[in-house]
């Protein structure tokens, strides 16, 4: 029993694997993209004009505020009512883009604005610019802050990616699904999927625990 | 050098500074004394523009700001000016993930676009004059505060300015490390270079400055020499402020 169902397990593998890979572009460009647009909108929320910071904050409470799944339903099933049709793909990425760029932009904004205003001061005292300041003294210091929950938000997003599966992107959840479907071996193909899931997090987790070492350099005191 | 004229300054409509004149010669060392809350940090802070003064007059060198009207529309002025006015700060603010010889050449190379390995050597250079040889690749938060401010003043340096503010550059050092920022800005004062330092050191301000400033609610109350106004002020206020200060020696 429990070698036939490894069997199938090691014979499913490829077709797991083969939507591990959408697993994993839905994570990279959900972070990339998410990334950016919380950037934007952290800029948006802290020195834009009162119109932009509102725009900033409603879309933060928007996107944070509404399920994942009915975003993604909106943007896959919805739009093509207003004549917007979407590969499944694409609409996924918009979807977990958008999604992630909310959360994103309250981790960085919370960075950022931690930052004393003293450092701010010494930039400007050495003839530094608002944005050369950001990006020279701000940012890196601001990085620190920002990297332990942004490593969270972004294991969450590898995991979210399983909603992909309503929509028909062919991820692997998916694929874990229609192999049951076929062979009706569930426990054994959805824990082989949930090891996917856990080995792609803990690989993630470990850059994060780099990266952090990284930035927190200075902070060690020998 | 420093030409400020009628400046002013309101925070929520609290007037702090109540139109300031003040001129500071090339090579003169002015001393800003005052008791807590006298406007003596708005005053310093208000000459490179870290705060934005309601009104007035500034000029360094050939650089001359109207403060009547908004900043915003003189940005390019203002980044200009600053890179002529070195600025010591009472927290050092140094960059926290940079080294010392790092924070140094910050300024030179990234504003003033110096190369690299000449800036280096200039940064080096000066961290040996405020005496931190050695120190060049430490992170500030591995320097005592007494080294930490005097990577803060071979920051100032590295940018060659024509004249340095100095805001309360001992008050948050513990008391033995005083003396060993104490000196190293008197060596500056030697070199004969233009500063304005805001201070509690009555006795420093005495000896190393060749004119004090006492300012008292937003006005200067009395200035001119030093050692004359240490001692024999001539109003009642600078009196009063000095009591203590003339009491103890």
């Amino acid at each position: 029993m429990i070698e036939s169902s490894l069997q199938l397990a090691l014979d499913s593998l490829p077709f797991l694997l083969k939507g591990t890979i959408w697993t994993v572009v839905l994570s990279l460009g959900g972070m990339f993209f998410g990334l950016l647009l919380g950037f934007a909108l952290a800029l948006l929320r802290l020195y834009g004009y009162w119109p932009l910071q509102w725009l900033s904050r409603i879309y933060v409470s928007f996107f944070r505020g509404t399920p994942l799944l009915v975003q993604l339903f909106m943007i896959y099933y919805g739009l093509p009512q207003l004549g917007l049709q979407l590969e499944p793909l694409t609409a996924a990425l918009i979807g977990f883009s958008l999604n992630m760029g909310a959360y994103t932009s309250e981790i960085l904004r919370a960075a950022i604005a931690s930052i004393d205003r003293g450092q701010w001061e010494a930039a400007a005292s050495i003839g530094m610019g608002k944005a050369q300041t950001l990006y020279r003294a701000i940012l890196p210091q601001a990085a620190r802050t920002a990297l332990p929950p942004l490593g969270n938000s972004f294991i969450s997003l590898v995991k979210d990616t399983a909603l992909a599966a309503t929509i028909q992107v062919p991820e692997l959840f998916r694929q874990a699904q229609l192999i049951t479907a076929r062979t009706f071996e569930i426990f054994t193909m959805y824990l082989a999927a949930a090891l996917i899931y856990w080995v792609l997090a803990s690989i993630l987790a470990h850059f994060q625990s780099r990266l952090e070492a990284r930035v927190n350099r200075h902070e060690q005191d020998s | 050098m420093i030409s400020v004229r009628n400046l002013r300054k309101a925070f929520k409509g609290q007037e702090v500074l109540k139109g300031i004149d003040l001129d500071v010669a090339p090579g003169e060392v002015v001393a800003i004394i005052g008791p807590s809350g006298s406007g003596k940090t708005t005053l310093l802070r208000c000459l490179n523009l870290l705060e934005e003064p309601s009104g007035g007059q500034i000029t360094v060198g050939s650089i001359a700001i109207d403060a009547d009207k908004p900043l915003k529309a003189q940005q390019g002025l203002v980044r200009k000016l600053r890179q002529h006015v070195g600025f010591v700060f009472q927290n050092f603010n140094l960059f926290p993930h940079r080294t010392a010889l790092e924070n140094v050449i910050e300024g030179p190379v990234q504003v003033k676009k110096e190369p690299r390995a000449q800036a280096v050597e200039r940064a080096r250079a000066l961290l040996a004059k405020v005496g931190l040889s050695g120190k060049e690749d430490a992170y500030p938060k591995r320097l005592s505060g007494g080294q930490q401010q005097r990577v803060a003043i071979a920051r100032a340096l590295a940018m060659q300015p024509d004249v340095i503010l100095f805001d309360e550059p001992t008050s948050a050092l513990d008391p033995e490390l005083v003396g060993e920022v104490l000196a190293t800005i008197r060596g500056l004062a030697e070199e004969k270079r233009t500063m304005v330092i805001v201070t509690h050191e009555m006795s420093f301000a005495r000896d190393v400055a060749n004119r004090a400033v006492f300012i008292d609610q937003g006005v200067i109350v009395e200035q001119g020499d030093a050692r004359t106004l240490f001692s024999a002020p001539k109003e009642e206020r600078t009196r009063q402020f000095l009591s203590k200060f003339l009491v103890e020696r």
